[in-house]
């Protein structure tokens, strides 16, 4: 075969499989065959699940052979360690978790294999979520495919890593502060945050609940589109899964940016935006404007808190939904005098430093006497923020912004806290808001992937992707890692 | 010197009751009781990573239940918070139950006093929870178990409702009483079986001793997971008497948490107020917001079965004397028995008797439950017409009674079977009266002479003949006519 599947779309793979031009079985082992070369040095995958991808591939070929099948079905694809697949280990990236094979699959597991999907493995992240750059993975980091010396981001590192370096078709990760849109912007990918409830954090290994979105991660608009379609929609095992059925998020994806609204929020252009991302994101805005698009600047006045209380409401989260791993009744059990003494040990042992960090952040925040002026005033700025965007959003119909400000950094660049904390201002505050958020690459600086970010009104994905599209488009970015070039 | 003569006491007690849901209160599982180790239990109430809580509706209908019974109001806004802390019972290491804004709150319930008269207790409050699992112990607790501890989780997400008295009890009798009334209403509102033997209710009480005729609280301590009535009472006389020889040697309370030892019979401290637990609450992000419609409490008004104390007045209505109508309600089960054998319309002051002493009695001789007992309502209520009627006497009502019990037959079957007919025929009897005067002259000239037991002597000889079936009543009777 004369294509170069690895550079093709899941659109034009499903078309492909469903045509018979090509089987299942024949696409998992040209997947696999690359993971086997380029992971490696990439090191997205922390399993990869080949006995298992190839018997569900023959199956999807059984399907597809009896005119079955939707555009997901035999297409491979790639999970977040940290979304529970039944019966494959789910690590969480963390000692605490490294031997844990639920019995149930996440809604967005199910739903992708309800769709066709043949799971490739499981990908490498930040452990239990926490961290913006797959450094903090406790088992190995995950390097950039366009530049093994950098990181991939985080925390869906391993998720984006694999889409860029042709690993996997799509990935779907999870975003509970910029996790899949910061990777995707240092990778070159499309990760889009949908709104929170679109889809059900069911069987997601929890980090901070009220702010957790499993979303795809592809290498176009319309592949995150199509396979956003797939996993979306109410989930009666997560009550916090919206009611309301989602449409087809591809329908709209050719209709253009003229006429929309954009806003550029004023207080993302300052300090600490590297120059080559802000001339991508201008560039862009002139692209829109050229394409019809109004491009207006507007505020967001309580950005400059959105961190502050981010780094209250995810580590109270945290503290509480990491409390289970004690050793009791499934992971890493440390030996141990009494039962205190095991508690102690196993969660010693078992988590990693940025881990820890967040559960003393925390338990601190939720303690008695310092809930009121951490915790609650925490949540009263989760309210203003929510607030400037509806002003925002009363005038525009999406917002423009950096993903990330910078590129991707080299390994051990990062070493303050503090400094990676700051590097998802743009995107933390999406999460408090409960938006929708894309993040898709226009643009390269000193050789390196720039993404920019479209944020839109809650349960407003098409449109996001109706802009991102529009912007893809003319942007036709087809810089790819030199690494996949090998083929 | 008893407390009572220096001191008055202060108690409030929080009841811990399962609520009566077939399913938990978070998942699908069982909540029946009894079943092997960790055979009820899901990746949800097990904690497992990535698993969500889905509240169950009925256990909130109940809840909605509980507050209307306990003259409550019910929250129009209510939610759920995580209460931190680690035990190994406690499988996410937090238990979901509600802080600042439950579901009931601002109740009240009566109760008679020491003495006699009403009284008003308030309730603070009543939320939902989840229970914890179950340890088992090698040794006597966790620390002490060389061979380990096992946990069962089979109770973990049993649907609870923590129910918070005012401290508005000033006895031992008082929350005995507060207690007895509160369990009656939730069992007959259908919230909770109360089944005390089985661990379904548990209670903490809180205590504080002031001298008299003071108005401001002393320091107060409390007693957790006390699982039967008489506890609370021994527990409560023991921690009155203890603080009061505290105050009395001029010592002060420790507010802290102590623990009733139930084999020694006494409370040890267990906590203090510094050591204890900070539970860090927060709103649980995992369920939305609980928004309950006035319809929805009304359908729960409507749904809302005869509460103990509405049913106390009908039967008092009824005829039936306030103590037969205490005993009836007393139990849930007596008075919805009592209700069913009604329905065939015998005398209710009868089967009230009958039900209360007759067949309770009969039932503690036999070892056996009214649930158990083969006598149904209707039966029952066909004994009691035909002793009403006089087919039989009440002597052997209680015969046909036993073998009811026994057999499950229907009373007329028995009578009949056994030819156990009462016979109240007149001039049947008047022969048989004849023939006995006849064949005992000395005892009829013994009673005409005054010696009135003479009389017992004819009446059995009447007996004797028709082999007890004569109707007693009538050949008294008969026999006084003949002799006067």
């Amino acid at each position: 075969m004369d294509i170069r599947l690895s550079e093709c779309s899941v659109a034009e793979l499903g078309r492909l499989l469903r045509g018979r031009e090509l089987s299942a079985a024949e696409l998992t082992e040209y997947y696999l065959e690359r993971i086997e070369r380029l992971d490696p040095a990439v090191r997205a995958y922390i399993s990869v699940l080949a006995d298992k991808a190839r018997i569900r591939a023959r199956e999807m070929d059984a399907l597809l052979s009896a005119g079955a099948g939707g555009p997901l079905t035999g297409v491979p694809a790639a999970l977040k360690d940290n979304i529970c697949l039944a019966g494959a280990v789910t690590t969480c990236a963390s000692k605490a978790l490294a031997n844990f094979r639920p019995p149930y699959s996440a809604t967005a597991a199910e739903k992708l294999l309800h769709a066709g999907a043949v799971v490739l493995g499981k990908l490498n992240m930040d452990e239990f979520a926490m961290g913006s750059s797959t450094e903090y993975s406790a088992f190995f980091p995950t390097h950039n495919p366009w530049d093994l010396a950098r990181v991939p981001g985080g925390s869906s590192g391993g998720a984006a890593a694999a889409v860029a370096a042709g690993t996997a078709p799509y990935a779907i990760g999870s975003d509970t502060g910029g996790s899949i849109r910061q990777p995707a912007s240092f990778c070159g990918v499309v990760g889009m945050k949908p709104t929170y409830g679109a889809v059900s954090r069911y069987g997601l290994v929890a980090f901070a609940s009220s702010l957790d979105q499993i979303g795809p991660l592809t290498r176009t608009v319309a592949d995150n589109a199509l396979v956003l379609t797939a996993i979306a929609g109410h989930d009666p095992k997560d009550s916090t899964s919206a009611p309301n059925e989602p449409g087809d998020y591809s329908a709209g994806l050719e209709e253009g940016a003229r006429g929309l609204k954009i806003g550029l929020p004023k207080e993302f252009f300052r300090e600490g935006l590297a120059p080559g991302v802000e001339k991508v994101i201008r560039d862009s805005a002139r692209r829109l404007e050229s394409l019809g698009a109004e491009v207006g600047e507007c505020s967001l006045p309580h950005m400059d808190h959105a961190i502050a209380a981010y780094y209250l409401i995810a580590p109270a989260e945290c503290s509480s939904n990491l409390a289970r791993y004690d050793g009791v009744r499934y992971g890493l059990r440390a030996p141990a005098a009494d039962v205190i003494d095991m508690f102690q040990a196993s969660r010693s042992a078992g988590f990693g430093p940025e881990v820890k960090r967040r559960i003393m952040l925390g338990t601190y925040a939720l303690s008695a006497g310092y809930y009121d002026a951490y915790y609650l005033q925490a949540q009263k700025l989760r309210t203003l923020i929510r607030q400037d965007y509806e002003r925002v959003f009363a005038e525009y119909d999406v917002i423009l912004s950096p993903t990330a400000p910078t590129a991707a950094y080299r390994f051990g660049e990062m070493s303050d806290p503090l400094s990676m904390y700051m590097g998802d201002i743009y995107t933390i505050p999406v999460n408090l808001a409960g938006l929708p958020a894309i993040s898709l690459p226009a643009g390269l600086t000193d050789g390196m992937p720039v993404g920019v970010q479209f944020i839109g009104r809650h349960f407003e994905e098409a449109l996001l992707y109706q802009a991102a599209f529009a912007l893809e488009q003319s942007v036709a970015f087809t810089e790819r890692p030199a690494l996949t070039e090998v083929d | 010197m008893a407390y009572g003569d220096r001191y008055e006491m202060v108690c409030g007690i929080e009841t811990h009751a399962e609520m009566a849901t077939k399913t938990k209160i978070f998942c699908a599982c069982s909540t029946e009781f009894g079943a092997e180790q960790n055979t009820h239990v899901c990746p949800v109430c097990l904690g497992l990573p990535g698993t969500l809580p889905v509240l169950n509706r009925e256990a909130v209908n109940l809840a909605i239940k509980a507050g209307l019974a306990l003259n409550c109001e019910i929250a129009t806004v209510s939610k759920f918070d995580r209460k931190n802390y680690y035990y190994p019972d406690l499988p996410k290491n937090y238990q979901t139950s509600q802080f600042d804004l439950p579901i009931a709150k601002n109740g009240w319930l009566e109760i008679t006093t020491d003495a006699g008269g009403g009284k008003r207790v308030g309730i603070t409050r009543a939320h939902m929870e989840e229970d914890a699992g179950k340890l088992v112990h090698s040794g006597e607790t966790i620390t002490t178990s060389s061979a380990g501890s096992s946990v069962d989780y089979n109770r973990a997400g049993v649907p609870l409702l923590e129910i918070v008295s005012e401290p508005d009890l000033r006895s031992p009798e008082e929350a005995l009483a507060y207690l007895t009334s509160l369990v009656r209403i939730l069992d007959y509102a259908g919230v909770s079986d109360c089944k005390l033997e089985q661990g379904s209710v548990r209670f903490d009480v809180n205590l504080s001793l002031r001298p008299k005729g003071r108005a401001d609280l002393g320091t107060r301590t409390e007693m957790k997971n006390l699982n039967s009535l008489s506890a609370v009472r021994r527990c409560l006389e023991y921690e009155a008497e203890r603080q009061a020889g505290v105050l009395d040697g001029g010592g002060q309370i420790i507010q802290e948490t102590r623990t009733w030892d139930e084999g020694r019979e006494m409370t040890l401290s267990l906590r203090s107020k510094e050591e204890a637990h900070d539970y860090r609450y927060f709103p649980e992000p995992d369920l939305m917001p609980l928004r309950i419609s006035p319809a929805w409490v009304e359908s729960m008004r409507r749904a809302l079965p005869e509460l103990p104390e509405a049913r106390r007045e009908r039967l008092i209505g009824l005829g039936l004397s306030p103590y037969d109508a205490g005993v009836i309600i007393a139990d849930k089960d007596l008075a919805l028995y009592f209700d069913e054998a009604l329905k065939t319309g015998p005398d209710v002051k009868t089967l009230a008797n009958w039900l209360t002493s007759e067949l309770y009695g009969l039932l503690n001789a036999r070892g056996e439950s009214l649930a158990a007992c083969l006598i149904k309502p209707a039966a029952l209520a066909a004994l009691v017409n035909l002793i009403k009627q006089g087919a039989i006497s009440g002597k052997m009502g209680k015969t046909v009674l036993e073998m009811m019990a026994s057999t499950g037959r229907d009373p007329e079957d028995i009578v009949r079977a056994e030819k156990m007919t009462q016979i109240s025929d007149a001039a049947e009897l008047s022969a048989l009266v004849d023939e006995v005067l006849a064949n005992n002259p000395k005892s009829a000239d013994d009673y005409r002479g005054g010696k009135e037991q003479a009389l017992g002597f004819l009446v059995g000889q009447v007996m004797r003949l028709t082999k007890g079936q004569a109707n007693p009543a009538l050949v008294n009777r008969i026999l006084k006519e003949k002799l006067n």
